[in-house]
């Protein structure tokens, strides 16, 4: 008996591998879809991808359970109950595109803006919006603005990116890595990957967040800081910094606007603007001569510490602000301490770490560049301190202005784009001059006066109407929020059911779970989706959806239009959009459908072509009146933005075959990327691969990618002149002036060097009755995900407990298994805690987008989802408690509009645990039945 | 089949590494993805759908908080959170192999691994009950004890690329926070890592003497953790160079100069 | 740990079917004809009925057979050899006694020992276990033993042994509780050991590796409460040991009898229960249970 069995240790993997996209979260990985007998047997990384170099998470692991999942929509549907009841039939394809065109059309002819299009996790928002634009209505965006615009927009207007997909730390030279409000955010296995990179290193990781958990539990130092003051606490880093003298002087002085002049006569139009040559080039101070020069002149030596007297009115270089602000004693540590929930010496002691890493282990990289002065450098200087944020800090009313101060901090240090520092990844780093400014100009019958989304430069480019009410039905670019470059999805039920600023006809939405977790005040929003006017009709007309699965969103939607699943579809992850590059490379990639669906549905994308050709939209129809593309895949290889460029760069077609970048559309494009394992890549030469925005090398490389149409160095915005440009016409100069009631707001909160102010719900609500901060993050295994329906993924969270730290844990004398209400000025919920000690003694959390609806994603109505688990989004209002002014104001960043979820203060009672968590509702009838009650999941043999 | 050998070829083993590991679950659904179509039975899944969703896996990630005592410099501690994969250790003296009144479990001699031969299963649980680890898992529909195979149908397998020829788990992990190798041999690389960051056994008193082993974490807050000591030496990083905006842009004054 | 009844009745039932043909074997009472019939359907019905009744916990029963082979070092696998020799070797010695007329004393030892042999091997199944502080300690086999020979002895009719054994099983089923309930503190595995992270503090569970049930809960991690455990102890003490004792000293009769085995086999099945559902198992540490 001693003999082993013989085992077959070399069996068949697969008949075959398909390289395709993953889409489980937005990371955009790249994935080897194993085939047996022509299905999905298995799903790992790509190696060869430069996303996730063949590591794959949770999620990805389990899109076999998604692309299989029983609640995937099975054919377009017609409501025929009541809106919320569930009851559908199915129909056709071409009648749910009659249908769809009937209410379309009529809008397209008379009224664009009555139709409302907002796509949710889209990722390929070039194309959504450029329907959107030949459609006409102004009324277009994607999630950001409920994710996080207060990140993009801080970075792109403090220095052309920010962190996620326009940038990340570099990994390899790295020594000190810090973290702001870090859960499983964007760029999930890219962070892990380098975080293990780091740990192999042994190279220090700071995480700054309430809640331990994930990257913060394996950071060497947790701050476990007060929510929403991330900015105070960096500003007081900023102030030991600079006191101490440790700046890198030559950084800020060639490549920051801090030695840029500034008009610094109160009493001038001008005042705070930026002093610039009759060219419109920012001028400094040259070291060498004493006298103004343009900041970019060959030779020239940008002074910080020159002031300038012109026409009896004096300039000063931004530096001064910057030393006048910071140095205060409201930026001490000491003056700080209590707020933040971090002690002085703490603050202090990181403070000294950082300018320990940063100056006294310098990294120099023998790589000769020259710089957009015209200097050749023989060697690269880095601090290799590199930083990341995320929701966390930005998911705040102050947001925005957290942002820009981590910027500041990462400026002052002189740790971007250098060596061991932040790296921006192509198309990125990218100024706000030659980003699109915000249109909004409608014409019946004729496209959009331009993109709908951009970054305004002053109040000129705010997106409203000749009598300034709001052109915009989510009121983006208005003087309530200049600057929201992302749109504002959260507000627009909200908006269109208040009729305010106008109605709407029709709200046609993709992949936005508005009646359930995507939406604050879920309850409001079901109600405003339900609601009928005088005459019976709904007050939001008319409601188009579009998703592969059964969310709580199709129950709410009068027609839906069926998606595939992410295998079975055409997609691409490009460059004009947000794409997959990495700091060394520029690369994009695809989906295609690696099985043919089983169902009636087609990719949403598809299905907007459809529609767009059947309404002959403009951009999309020939001249003769033929349709331009059939389907996706079409678009992605025969569209060209301007010429030679298009959705995908690689394998363009040259005058000598194929190339890439730039070159005329190659009818075998799509075969050469699943050739290449569904992406494109093209490395950036090692001599360019730093200094970016500086860097001539890089430029060039740049615009022979298509990136840009001509180099476009720049300086980073440490001073962003058109938040003062808002200010001043706050303070009353100017032709646009601001309502009334905004000019104060405007004035304290669009500061053009970062603040620090207490988050708005502080001054709404009663800190004393309301004394604890309350979060959600989502767990790695379902970041981004619509994890819940996923069999595999459900047993890791299927509930979601209320996390107590110790002080509120033994001051209600909680047990396990017990349960609490939790208050907010708006809302009240029942639900079971947990005890965590690894948590900010103010603050509470739980996982979020757990808790589902009874009825939604094919789950049984006792699954636990729906009996345990819960949302906080009850608790969260899209609108602040009312003034008394009769206004409504939104729960969003003022500079932004980004909704700031994590401003939520709540109070918590012990209370006798009930059945079910509280709210609830109704059961939805599901449109495809529950799933079965066992799987013994093989394909092959 | 159910003694043990003498001894092993080789030892092969994970290396966790609990330093790194950032609790996202990667490696354990594609273990449940690679083994639900590979070695054996699938693993099957109870209820999936439903109130009480169940099913087998050979690898489950827990998560600990551990709250480390006051001492002088550090008076309040942080607690610190530690995520904590699981699934069979490989032991060399393997209590769930002797259990087993069939045969179907057993240890290979060539390399260590600890494996049911399902076929010869009788699904007694016996072995499950010796594991104090947890690592054998009875799948409900099947009725044969399912466990962790060190992807024995992977580590040697000529159609994988070479590269590959690693547990699934090892393959995925987005932080690198496992390792695989040969710990019988003291020149290997994960012995090696063993030696130098302190691995160590779980339950160490079960005497199993588990292959697989844990790399503990690293010193958490060691900023403030000697306050005499760091901050001698972080003080004059922040030596203030003025207190006042005034003197700040006369030194900058000065120090451009230098540059 | 979960107390399977299939465990419980196969131990329970079997214990004493074993513990009978013990006293059978050895000769203490050497019945013949329809009496020899009825004494050894009685056993063989609880002995076989038990080793049936811990089939139905098997994944695959059509496989039992297989068990046979690993006698050289699975516990349960000597079991089974053991039982089925027994089980053939007595049922030689009671051909005998029934058809024959005759007791073949050497057949008849020999199938005592292997009875005694069996709940031994039954025992060792569970005292092999260091997963299982409770278990893990030589007295599992004595209680075992001596619930099997006394409830043996009791239903051979054997007053005297019986009168001996039943305190003595008493006893020593209260010691195994004493001792037991120390013994996962005393077994030196603990949180600390079990994640090797008690260097750094105290540990404890926070969030479980799945929301969703396993089987490792649903067969390890079993809570009785502990008013709840006193009882039913209290119930296998006067059940198990005391009515039967006191029974044997009252004047025999056909029903007191019976009542003494009914409520033997009850307290017995209580003991069973707890023997099992106070048991904890080392793998409860990792998910913070106990």
């Amino acid at each position: 008996m001693l003999d082993q069995p013989k085992l077959d240790t070399s069996p068949k993997v697969s008949d075959e591998v398909r390289k395709t996209t993953c889409y489980m979260c937005a990371c955009r990985c790249g994935i080897n879809v194993h085939m047996k007998e022509g299905k999905v047997a298995y799903i790992e990384g790509n190696r060869d991808h430069p996303v996730n170099k063949g590591v794959l998470c949770a999620k990805g692991s389990a899109g076999i359970m998604q692309h299989n999942a029983p609640s995937r929509l099975r054919a377009p549907l017609k409501r025929v109950g009541p809106r919320g009841s569930g009851e559908f039939e199915e129909i056709s394809w071409d009648e749910a595109l009659e249908i769809a065109t009937g209410w379309l059309e009529p809008l397209r002819q008379e009224a664009p803006e009555k139709l409302a299009f907002f796509t949710g996790r889209d990722q390929s928002q070039s194309f959504t919006s450029f329907w959107a634009q030949n459609f006409g209505t102004p009324n277009y965006a994607a999630h950001g603005g409920f994710c996080s615009v207060n990140m993009a927009a801080a970075g792109i207007y403090t220095m052309g990116g920010a962190f996620w997909e326009f940038g990340q730390p570099d990994w390899e030279n790295t020594k000190l890595f810090m973290i702001f409000g870090v859960a499983e955010d964007h760029d999930s296995n890219p962070i892990k990957m380098g975080i293990g990179r780091l740990k192999e290193r042994g190279a220090k990781v700071i995480g700054v967040n309430p809640i331990r958990s994930g990257y913060n539990a394996v950071a060497d130092e947790w701050v476990g800081i007060t929510p929403g003051t991330d900015g105070l606490f960096i500003l007081a880093l900023v102030h030991e910094l600079l006191r101490a003298g440790k700046i890198d002087l030559r950084y800020l002085a060639e490549y920051t606007n801090a030695p840029v002049l500034v008009n610094c006569d109160t009493s001038s139009p001008d005042h705070g603007l930026l002093m610039r040559d009759a060219d419109g080039k920012l001028l400094v101070i040259d070291r060498a001569t004493g006298q103004p020069a343009p900041f970019d002149r060959k030779g020239v030596k940008p002074d910080l510490s020159t002031s300038y007297e012109k026409d009896g009115v004096t300039h000063r270089p931004v530096m001064h602000l910057l030393a006048e602000r910071y140095m205060g004693e409201d930026y001490a540590p000491e003056a700080v301490a209590e707020r933040c929930g971090v002690s002085a010496r703490r603050i202090r002691a990181i403070a000294a770490e950082l300018a320990r890493v940063a100056f006294e282990e310098e990294i120099v990289l023998d790589r000769e560049w020259t710089d957009f002065r015209g200097e050749t450098h023989k060697t690269m200087v880095g601090r290799p301190v590199s930083f990341h944020a995320m929701r966390g800090i930005s998911a705040h009313s102050n947001g925005f202005q957290t942002c820009r101060a981590l910027h500041l901090l990462q400026i002052l240090l002189g740790s971007v784009e250098v060596p061991g520092g932040f790296r921006f990844k192509p198309p990125y780093p990218k100024p706000v001059s030659i980003h699109p400014t915000p249109h909004s100009k409608v014409t019946p019958h004729r496209p959009l006066d331009g993109p709908h989304l951009g970054f305004v430069r002053g109040p000129e480019d705010l997106a409203l109407k000749e009598d300034g009410s709001p052109a915009r039905i989510d009121k983006a670019f208005t003087w309530e929020n200049p600057m929201s470059s992302h749109g504002l999805m959260h507000m627009v039920i909200s908006n269109a059911h208040a009729g305010d600023p106008y109605k709407i006809d029709t709200l046609f939405m993709y992949m936005a779970n508005m009646s359930w977790n995507s939406s604050m005040n879920t309850r409001g929003v079901i109600d405003m989706l339900t609601d009928k006017d005088e005459a019976g009709e709904y007050v939001i007309p008319r409601i188009i959806y579009s998703d592969a699965y059964s969310s709580e969103m199709v129950a709410y939607s009068d027609l839906i239009l069926p998606d595939t699943t992410y295998l079975e579809r055409h997609d691409c992850i490009s460059l004009l959009d947000r794409p997959i590059c990495e700091a060394d490379a520029a690369a994009d990639a695809i989906r295609w459908p690696v099985v043919e669906p089983d169902r009636d549905v087609k990719g949403f994308q598809t299905a907007l072509i459809l529609l767009a050709n059947k309404m002959g939209l403009p951009g999309f129809t020939n001249e003769d009146g033929s349709a331009k593309w059939a389907d996706y895949a079409d678009y992605m290889v025969n569209h060209e933005r301007k010429p030679g460029v298009g959705p995908l760069a690689g394998w363009r077609m040259g005058e000598d075959g194929p190339q890439h970048g730039r070159g005329a559309p190659n009818a075998s494009q799509l075969d050469n990327y699943i050739e290449n394992g569904g992406f494109f890549v093209s490395h950036i030469a090692e001599e360019h691969a730093y200094m970016k925005p500086w860097n001539m090398g890089y430029q060039e490389w740049a615009v022979g990618m298509g990136l840009y149409d001509s180099p476009q160095p720049f300086i980073f915005d440490v001073y962003v002149e058109t938040m003062r440009k808002f200010q001043l016409a706050a303070e009353g100069h100017g032709e646009r002036q601001p309502p009334e009631h905004l000019r104060e707001r405007i004035r304290a909160t669009l500061d053009p060097l970062p603040i620090w102010y207490p988050p708005f719900e502080d001054g709404h609500v009663d800190p004393v009755e309301y004394p604890v901060h309350a979060l959600t993050q989502r767990p790695m295994a379902m970041y981004h995900s619509w994890g819940s329906q996923n069999a595999w993924l459900r047993q890791i969270h299927g509930r979601n407990p209320l996390y107590l730290p110790t002080k509120i844990w033994e001051a209600n004398g909680f047990a396990d298994g017990d349960w609490a209400k939790v208050t907010s000025t708006h809302g009240e919920i029942t639900v079971p805690v947990a005890h965590m000690a690894a948590l900010n003694e103010n603050t509470v959390w739980t996982w979020n987008a757990i808790g589902k609806r009874k009825g939604a994603w094919a789950l049984e109505k006792d699954a636990p989802e729906a009996t345990k688990g819960f949302l906080l989004n009850h608790l969260i209002h899209e609108l602040l408690p009312p003034k008394g002014d009769g206004l409504r104001w939104a729960n969003s960043d003022p500079v932004t509009g980004q909704a700031a979820w994590f401003d939520l203060r709540v109070k918590i009672e012990k209370t006798a645990a009930p059945e079910e968590v509280h709210p609830t509702f109704a059961p939805i009838r599901s449109p495809v039945g529950t799933g079965p009650d066992e799987l013994r999941w093989k394909v092959g043999k | 089949m159910t003694t043990l050998p003498e001894t092993t070829q080789r030892k092969m083993g994970l290396v966790i590494d609990l330093d790194t590991c950032v609790g996202c679950h990667a490696c354990v659904v594609s273990c449940k993805g690679w083994n639900t179509e590979n070695y054996g039975a699938p693993l099957s899944d109870q209820d999936p759908y439903g109130d009480d969703p169940r099913g087998t896996f050979l690898n489950r990630v827990h998560s600990y908080e551990v709250q480390p005592l006051a001492e002088s410099g550090m008076p309040h501690p942080a607690a610190q959170l530690i995520h904590f994969p699981k699934s069979c250790l490989h032991c060399e003296d393997a209590p769930c192999v002797t259990v087993c009144p069939t045969g179907a479990s057993y240890k290979r001699v060539e390399d260590g691994i600890v494996l049911v031969n399902e076929s010869d299963c009788i699904g007694c649980g016996l072995c499950a009950w010796a594991c104090p680890y947890g690592a054998r898992e009875m799948d409900a529909a099947e009725g044969v004890m399912k466990k962790c195979t060190l992807c024995v149908d992977r580590i040697y397998n000529d159609n994988l690329p070479e590269e590959d020829r690693v547990p699934v788990c090892v393959r995925t992990c987005p932080a690198g926070a496992r390792h695989f190798g040969d710990l019988g041999d003291p020149e290997s690389d994960v012995s090696k890592l063993v030696e130098e960051r302190g691995g160590m056994d779980l339950m160490p008193e079960q005497g199993t003497k588990p292959v697989n082993q844990y790399l503990p974490p690293r010193p958490k807050d060691q900023v403030m953790a000697a306050p005499e000591a760091q901050i001698d030496v972080l003080a004059p990083l922040l030596a203030p160079v003025a207190e006042e905006p005034k003197g700040f842009i006369g030194w900058l004054d000065k120090a451009l100069e230098k540059i | 740990m979960h107390p399977a009844p299939s465990v419980i009745v196969f131990t329970t039932l079997s214990g004493l079917g074993f513990g009978l043909l013990f006293w059978l074997g050895l000769g203490v009472i050497v019945p013949t004809g329809w009496v020899a019939f009825t004494f050894f359907v009685i056993a063989y019905l609880l002995a076989v009925g038990g080793l049936m009744a811990s089939t139905f916990h098997l994944g695959h029963p059509e496989r039992a057979l297989k068990a046979f082979t690993q006698w050289r070092s699975s516990w349960l696998s000597r079991e089974g050899v053991s039982s089925v020799a027994a089980l053939v070797v007595m049922a030689v010695y009671g051909a005998g006694l029934v058809f024959f007329d005759t007791a073949w004393m050497l057949v008849g030892v020999i199938g005592a020992v292997l009875s005694a042999v069996t709940v031994f091997t039954t025992s060792m199944i569970y005292t092999q276990m260091k997963t299982v502080p409770r278990w893990n300690t030589p007295l599992t086999p004595l209680l075992f033993m001596a619930i099997a020979l006394a409830g043996g002895a009791l239903l051979a009719g054997q007053v005297a042994i019986a009168l001996i054994l039943m305190p003595v099983a008493a006893a020593v089923q209260v010691i195994w509780w004493l001792r037991g309930d120390k013994a996962l503190a005393q077994s030196g595995t603990d949180m600390a050991t079990a994640t090797g992270l008690g260097s750094i503090g105290t540990v404890r569970a926070f969030e479980p590796p799945h929301t969703g049930n396993n089987y490792l809960l649903r067969e390890f991690v079993y809570v009785v409460g502990r008013k709840h455990a006193q009882k039913l102890r209290l119930i296998a003490l006067l059940f198990g040991y005391t009515v039967p004792f006191v029974l044997l000293l009252v004047p025999f009769s056909h029903i007191a009898a019976l009542v003494a085995v009914l409520a033997h086999l009850g307290g017995i099945a209580a003991s069973r229960w707890l023997f099992f559902a106070e048991a904890e198992h080392v793998v409860g540490l990792y998910y913070g249970k106990r």
